[in-house]
């Protein structure tokens, strides 16, 4: 247990260090905010339609784009193979990176979120919805594109298939994170939806070290 | 013991030589061409000159003789894929690799091509020619799956390490072969619920069911002997790479 | 051929459409297997060989 959580302190350390790009996504993620009323129109109606779909597509891509830092730095400098051989089981590592990345990459995200909200014409009760379902579907998002890094790690410049793998998986998420914000017209299903984008958070969190371990090690000689 | 005594390497082991597994298919490659020109013969004889028109969808039904067999092979390819990236995990069988590497391109076809007579039977029959529901969506999810598959290997350099690390990524993607083959029977939606592989035997008549049957199996000859085709090719390629490299060792260059 | 009713349009873009994939991908697994030898054949009449095909003839 010390181990673990040596490494997520190790992780938000030299995150905290290199902070640039965890700034840049956050500033990604509220930009697209600013760029869809423009591209839309302001009418409040609409973009009030629309923003659950948004605001997810936005988290989508932010921490799609940020995957890379899971696991490439550690790899141009060897500390990866170090880590595969530690003392502590090699998917524990990988769960470890994996909490880390969602306190880095996703946390940021949520707390910017009622910015976007505001931006995009939510009301009250939404409002909250949309922190929640952030809250609640970033992880399994963390999870699976530990999968795409760590598929891609070894690829020189992979950094771009990685989201690409990742985005016909987590379609789900996205499914279900917009239903847990609003399910439009009809009865209000947002609360199953959230249930749902639960349990998906939790099996892949609970799964997906284990996947990416082995995608490493395999790509190991 | 002498080399007449020594116990003979199982089926899988001898296989395992590219070398050995090139030799021992390449004479099968001219019977099932024949087979499957046969077969796409007798079927498209069913299926224009030799069965009704369905009394509800009129003649598009002949669509389905084209749209079935492609998805079904959309998803078989899919398993076998699977199958083969457990034989490079576990056994590390290098014919594994070959055939994982070779069904990819061809399984992104023929998903393309199920999405395509899907849509162009939609339009008639339903008046869409494409709708967001559960089976529809999911096909194209595994079509974007292969296409992921197909851009990885070709971003690896060393092939050989490509092959563990896309079988594990293969193996994660698998989930969604269950979740197409059940999508329609989970969420009500446009797309007709299963009517052939049912509890109750198929819910077809048998005018219909025998074009359905006789395309489905030629469309999976044709896949079978691409497939073969293309792990010669495949064999022939890493044997090549192998040897440029050595050219280049040498520094005997053109 | 038969009558194939008001919508043969998409009847007959969805065969055309198969056929013409079908056909594409026979060709490119053809060719693809008749490059890689034409290269293969050219790398061996520059004399570099595999070490178990033994010497040039």
């Amino acid at each position: 247990m010390k181990a673990f959580t040596a490494l997520i302190t190790r992780e938000l350390r030299l995150s905290i260090r290199t902070g640039g790009d965890v700034l840049t996504l956050v500033l990604f993620f509220v930009m697209i905010g600013v760029v869809v009323p423009f591209a839309v129109g302001p009418d409040r109606a609409l973009l009030g339609r629309l923003a659950p779909g948004v605001v997810w597509i936005a988290a989508f891509l932010s921490m799609l784009l940020g995957l890379d830092r899971l696991f490439r730095a550690d790899h141009e400098d060897g500390t990866l193979i170090l880590l595969r051989h530690a003392d502590l089981p090699f998917s524990a590592v990988v769960a470890a990176k994996v909490m880390a990345h969602w306190i880095v990459s996703a946390v940021p995200l949520i707390v910017a979120s009622p910015l976007l909200a505001v931006m995009l014409a939510l009301d009250g009760a939404a409002f909250w919805r949309v922190v929640l379902s952030l809250l609640v579907g970033t992880p399994a998002l963390a999870a699976l594109g530990a999968i795409g890094a760590a598929v891609t790690v070894s690829i020189r410049r992979g950094g771009l298939i990685a989201p690409v793998l990742i985005l016909p998986l987590a379609v789900p998420v996205l499914i279900f994170g917009v239903g847990a914000i609003s399910t439009g017209p009809g009865p209000d299903l947002s609360g199953s939806a959230l249930l749902f984008l639960a349990a998906i958070s939790l099996i892949t969190l609970a799964l997906s070290p284990f996947a990416a371990a082995l995608a490493i090690s395999s790509g190991e000689d | 013991m002498t080399t007449d005594t020594a116990p003979k390497p199982s089926f899988w082991y001898r296989l395992a030589h590219p070398g050995q597994f090139v030799a021992l298919t390449r004479p099968w490659l001219w019977p099932l061409t024949l087979i499957t020109v046969a077969l796409f013969a007798v079927g498209l004889w069913f299926a224009f000159f030799n069965s009704p028109e369905d009394y509800q969808m009129g003649d598009t039904v002949r669509i389905m003789y084209i749209h079935v067999p492609t998805a079904w092979l959309s998803q078989f390819v899919y398993g076998l894929m699977a199958v083969s990236a457990i034989g490079s995990l576990v056994w590390r069988h290098p014919i594994a690799d070959v055939s994982m590497k070779a069904a990819a391109p061809l399984g992104a076809t023929f998903t393309a091509l199920a999405l395509f007579t899907g849509s162009l039977w939609g339009r008639p029959t339903w008046g869409t020619f494409w709708e967001w529901d559960g089976r529809m969506t999911s096909t194209l999810v595994l079509l974007l799956i292969y296409l992921g598959i197909v851009a990885l290997w070709r971003a690896f350099d060393d092939q050989l390490r490509a092959a563990r690390v896309i079988a594990v990524f293969t193996l994660v993607g698998a989930i969604n072969i269950p979740i197409i083959k059940f999508s329609v029977d989970w969420w009500s939606t446009l797309h007709q619920p299963s009517s052939v592989f049912t509890m109750s035997g198929p819910h077809m008549p048998p005018s219909i069911l025998t074009p359905l049957l006789v395309m489905a199996i030629a469309f999976t000859m044709l896949f079978l002997t691409l497939h073969l085709k293309a792990m010669h090719t495949e064999v022939a390629r890493r044997r090549l790479m192998a040897l440029q490299r050595q050219a280049a060792q040498t520094g005997k260059t053109a | 051929m038969i009558d194939l009713g008001p919508h043969a349009v998409f009847i007959v873009s969805a065969y055309a459409g198969v056929t013409l994939a079908v056909v594409a991908l026979i060709a490119w697994t053809l060719f693809d297997a008749r490059r890689t030898a034409s290269k293969m054949a050219a790398l061996e009449a520059r004399g570099i060989r595999r070490r178990s095909a033994g010497p040039a003839a």
